[in-house]
């Protein structure tokens, strides 16, 4: 990785931000910036031997940085110990500073399970931020119940899993796809639907919420179709959709493919600023546009809750510190702000418990809100998703997206929605 | 593969010589005792983990140390074995009560997702524990006879048959992963919780597990030995080295490449399903391309022509995988490249090959000389 | 499923599909034809060809900075001298290679399977330390990501056309080369008879390493073709590597042609199934077909006839 080192002086604005917005919180849970470790003896504040010390506390990162999956998932990682490093200047969390233990899951799901089972058994952190994909979240869940850890989850992901020893801070499949539809029915009249993904569990499961969606709207589905994860040859599939004419391509297809994918596409003649057909998908943040080019996705809409262009004071703060920290040409994408929020959001829980036992968070995470987040206010539901809003971005050819639409209001996590199973 | 001296076997007589007696106790002790007081039940499940690959290195021994047939899709059986006996324990996990909140309760979380209304027919016979057992073996073993067979007949060998057993390997796990109702799609089978109402999640059930695993690993060694000091081993290291002259003396080379192959897969069967049991899941990811060629290193680096190296040449590599990844995450790749490359390049006989060269004649030198004459070796 | 179609649509349709089918085929060509050289002649299993194809196009990445940021005027022509570049960079390192590892190896063929995989390993970690594990945005010159329209459904994308040209050059250029030459001769000889191409003067370490050289060289420029159409990061290449060897092992190892041929049947296979199947199912039955066949004819297509 190529990562600089810290400055020094990056987090004012953003504490400035938080401090402002922490007065949001209820009085009696309100913390001030000058926590002393000293009003939180050790010995209170964790019965359960975590690795908490009179003046640092222990938290595992646990990501891919080797194989196919560190394309994404190094986003995460830099994105959260950006928040690590903020905190701690900030004072840390109970007074104590975040120290992480960072361990690579190589792309690999049980070598997930294991580090997770290393990182809670004989590191004994506090929590852990990490996982990208559904497949390592399924495999180092048994764990996290099991030794009762807690772990921030980044990523989009299908829904249909509650755990309380998780906290999803990406969207759920219905938070993300339904509102986008809605918007391209109302605003550009959409009929038809060719539904496109890649074959795996997300995609497999998203398509199924907006089949019945578009069934709902009494809407058109004229194709629905699956690649192989690295499929690189997309020319049949685009024929296909060219002999159905559909108003919308809805994409999912990841990783290597989609820069396949989106280049065969305009190779293929079909032109995605002319919106005929509108290409939407819920796949490529500015992230996957660095391998794409912007050039190639011109005029596609993307249909997240985060984009890097977001005009807000919180995200202008946000992108300059990670600017600071990674360099200019760095990018933003919907999950790497996700990721940035979990120690955020474990750091107002452990706040709000006033202790860094894992069964208390675990109570005192729903309802916790958190003003600062670059993406504006999010809340913790009590399913333990968040809350937020989605928003439609329209992609430009110099990578980045132009937010055409938001939802007037935050929409709610429904992990196992009714009439879309 | 005739530059390798082939293996002195079999002439003396004995089921174990000298060394491999020596060998075989150094093993057991570092199994049976050292590794379990040395390590707390977190490293130990580790341990058992790799012990697990294990089984898989000691049938590739057999393939392709001795047969000279290099199999590139011992994933699939590990794989079989391992999903054979993770659908037993999904359907035992996956009770009306467990499952209360699912739309369809009674069957695994994932075909609920995906729709399916009723357990398919053919994951039926794995509510019986009996059943499974014996399909975690037979159906690795069958499908490997089905390949052995279609391929064995018409003398594909060689870098072809690896190729075409990679190919396979691909294939089934695209099915795997399309088929996502019926097997668990990429995330494969997760979330397994009991065995007969036998927690497996607990740490002492892990250590009875490590146990259980490392009898079952010096049951196949034992056999593997048994079978390569029997006259069928002799034949195969014939065959190996001059396969037309085994063919011109009369013996039907196919049907013993075949027998041999299916004993490996068999191995790599039982090791897939106490994966299963010790990791807690099986997903596609141990089917494929990858591991299966990693498997291959794991033999070739404890030395293709040992059993016991193949063992100890496993323990090696995935322990240093899991230290090296755990102290320089970004940079472990390096070190498995250059393990590779060394492995084929330095020491072709592997951790035997060294011991053998560099080790045992120093035991000899600290023997006293006048006692009782060595054996010829 | 035409019904709904008129007889017009359905007839662009298959015309596009059969486009479609050719890219196809020309993408296996190009994939393929390196390591046709380098396994089919010399019998090394090269398991690190993906990465030589990403080494390729990962020069591409270079020319294309660097023409953005020092020649912005002559862009649009960056494109050639970075595939003649990407050539000369994977040959370059393929000739490395065997000079290091490869020639110790050749009476192990199994074993060259395991060294190149490490090699692999070594190859895609260097990529992620220098290049970042993110995949690369390679710019293409705007006049190459067009399509040209011929009537209101029938377009020709032209990139497509470009790897077609490609394939077809590349393999006119192998096969002046092997036939034609004197290099050719030697490497025939070589394969044919290597103690008797010896015995009558041909050099035959360096046949070797050049012919391993111009293996790797051409996968390089596979490589550098394929940002067009694919993507370009650390562990792109592992998405080529079985299609490629199934695709040489098909045509028969040693026939050149035999590796076009297949290529042709394969892509053929795959385009058809894909438009009436799902994507997965479409790559399952192929591949299955494939492999049906080469129990069946384990030989491949073509096969050479050789005295071993």
């Amino acid at each position: 990785m190529t990562e600089k080192t810290p400055k020094p002086t990056f987090a004012a604005p953003s504490r400035r931000a938080f401090l402002t917005a922490s007065a949001a919180l209820s009085a009696s849970l309100f913390l001030p910036k000058g926590l002393r470790a000293q009003d939180f003896p050790t010995a209170a504040v964790n019965t359960t031997g975590l690795a908490v010390t009179d003046t640092e506390v222990t938290v595992g990162i646990l990501h891919s940085v080797t194989g196919t999956m560190s394309i994404s998932e190094t986003g995460s990682v830099q994105a959260e110990k950006l928040a690590i490093e903020q905190i701690n200047k900030m004072g840390g969390v109970l007074g104590r500073q975040i120290k992480f233990v960072q361990e690579d899951g190589a792309s690999d799901w049980p070598t997930f399970a294991e580090k997770a089972r290393k990182l809670l058994v004989d590191n004994k952190v506090a929590s852990v931020m990490g996982c990208w994909t559904s497949a390592s979240r399924k495999a180092v869940l048994p764990v996290f119940e099991q030794y009762n850890g807690m772990l921030y989850y980044p990523t989009f992901y299908e829904g249909l899993e509650q755990s309380p020893n998780v906290i999803y801070t990406g969207q759920e499949a219905t938070q993300q796809i339904i509102a986008g539809l809605d918007w391209v029915t109302k605003t550009k009249g959409a009929k038809s639907f060719y539904l496109l993904g890649s074959d795996y569990i997300w995609p497999r499961t998203s398509n199924k919420i907006a089949r019945k969606h578009i069934e709902k709207l009494g809407l058109e589905v004229v194709g629905e179709e699956y690649y192989p994860l690295g499929h690189t040859q997309f020319n049949s599939v685009i024929n296909k959709i060219k002999l159905k004419k559909p108003d919308v391509i809805y994409a999912i297809v990841v990783g290597g493919s989609n820069v396949a994918f989106y280049k065969q596409l305009k190779a293929a003649g079909i032109d995605m600023t002319k919106e005929k057909p509108l290409l939407l998908t819920i796949s490529v943040t500015e992230d996957e546009i660095l391998g794409i080019g912007g050039e190639n996705i011109d005029g596609a809409y993307a249909c997240m809750k985060y984009f890097q262009s977001l005009d807000n004071p919180n995200n202008v703060d946000f992108v300059k510190a990670f600017k600071e920290m990674y360099g200019n040409d760095i990018v933003i994408g919907d999950v790497t702000q996700a990721a940035y929020l979990g120690p955020w959001l474990w750091k107002a829980a452990v706040e709000k418990a006033g202790s860094f036992d894992i069964d208390k968070i675990k109570e005192a995470s729903p309802g916790i809100e958190l003003p600062t987040a670059p993406e504006g206010y999010v809340k913790v539901h009590e399913n333990h998703h968040l809350w937020s809003k989605t928003r439609v971005g329209h992609a430009q050819a110099d990578g980045q997206y132009k937010v055409v639409f938001e939802t007037s209001d935050l929409v709610e996590p429904d992990p196992f929605p009714e009439g879309y199973q | 593969m005739t530059d390798f001296p082939s293996m002195a076997t079999g002439r003396d007589g004995r089921f174990l010589n000298r060394t491999e007696m020596l060998g075989a106790a150094a093993l057991a002790l570092l199994v049976f005792v050292l590794l379990p007081l040395a390590l707390d039940p977190f490293r130990l499940n580790l341990f058992g983990k790799y012990l697990t690959y294990a089984f898989v290195a000691v049938g590739l021994v057999l393939c392709w140390g001795a047969g000279g047939i290099l199999s590139l899709g011992q994933g699939i059986f590990f794989g079989l074995g391992g999903y054979a006996l993770a659908m037993f324990l999904k359907l035992e996990a996956s009770t009306p009560e467990a499952t209360a909140i699912q739309s369809t309760p009674g069957i695994p979380d994932f075909m609920d997702w995906n729709q399916i209304t009723a357990l398919p027919g053919w994951w039926q016979p794995f509510h019986s524990l009996t059943f499974t057992i014996i399909a975690v073996v037979a159906v690795p073993v069958i499908f490997a006879f089905i390949i052995g067979t279609a391929m064995f007949r018409r003398r594909v060998g060689g870098v072809y048959f690896s190729i075409i057993t990679q190919a396979i390997a691909a294939i089934l796990t695209i099915l795997i992963i399309g088929q996502q109702g019926y097997t668990g799609g990429v995330n494969g089978i997760t979330d397994l919780r009991t065995l007969n109402g036998w927690d497996i999640r607990t740490d002492e059930a892990k250590t009875v597990l490590y146990f259980v695993n490392g009898a079952l690993l010096f049951g196949c060694l034992a056999l593997a030995q048994f079978v390569r000091r029997s006259k069928l081993g002799r034949i195969l290291i014939a065959m190996r080295d001059r396969e037309d002259r085994v063919r011109f003396s009369g013996y039907d080379v196919a049907s013993f490449k075949i027998f041999v192959f299916c004993l490996g897969a068999a191995f790599a069967a039982i090791g897939g399903a106490m994966f299963t049991l010790q990791v807690g899941f099986m997903s596609p990811s141990f089917v494929g391309i990858v591991p299966s060629i990693e498997m291959v290193i794991f033999c070739a680096v404890g030395g293709r022509n040992s059993i016991l190296g193949a063992v100890w040449g496993t323990l090696l590599v995935n322990w240093a995988k899991t230290t090296f990844s755990e102290g320089f995450p970004e940079l472990w790749q390096f070190g498995m490249g250059a393990l590779f490359i060394a492995v084929v390049l330095v020491f072709p006989d592997g951790l035997a090959g060294l011991w053998k060269q560099h080790v045992e004649p120093l035991f000899a030198r600290l023997k006293p000389r006048p006692s009782a004459p060595q054996p010829a070796e | 499923m035409f019904a709904d179609y008129s007889w017009g649509e359905l007839l662009s349709i298959f015309a596009m599909q059969g486009f479609a089918g050719l890219i196809l085929f020309s993408v296996f060509v190009l994939m393929a034809l390196g390591l046709a050289i380098i396994f089919g002649q010399m019998g090394v299993i090269n398991m690190a060809h993906g990465e030589f194809m990403i080494l390729g196009a990962y020069v591409t990445y270079l020319v294309s900075r660097l023409f953005e940021t020092y020649m912005p005027a002559l862009f649009g022509i960056y494109f050639f001298i970075a595939m003649a570049l990407a050539f000369v960079v994977a040959g370059a390192l393929g000739m490395v290679v065997e000079w290091t590892l490869i020639r110790r190896l050749y009476k192990r063929p199994l074993d060259t399977l395991l060294a190149t995989w490490g090699l692999s390993l070594i190859l895609q970690q260097l990529f992620r330390s220098v290049f970042g594990p993110r995949e690369v945005g390679v710019t293409i010159p705007q006049w190459m990501m067009g399509s040209l329209p011929l009537t209101d459904t029938i377009e020709v994308p032209i990139n497509g056309l470009f790897v077609m040209v490609l394939a077809m050059s590349i393999s006119a250029a192998i096969y002046v080369l092997m036939f034609r030459s004197r290099w050719g001769l030697q490497v025939r000889a070589v394969v044919a008879n290597r103690t008797m191409a010896d015995a009558v003067g041909i050099n035959t370490e360096r046949t070797d390493r050049l012919t391993f050289g111009i293996g790797c060289g051409v996968a390089g420029v596979a490589g550098a073709a394929f940002t067009m159409i694919g993507s370009t990061g650390p562990t792109s290449g592992q998405l080529y590597i079985v299609d490629t060897f199934l695709v040489v092992v098909f045509g028969g190892a040693g026939s050149l042609i035999g590796t076009i041929a297949s290529a042709f049947s394969i892509s053929q296979a795959q385009s058809i199934l894909e438009f009436f199947l799902s994507g997965s199912m479409a790559k399952v039955l192929t591949l299955l077909a494939v492999v049906g066949i080469l129990m069946v004819r384990p030989q491949g297509l073509f096969a050479l006839k050789l005295r071993k």
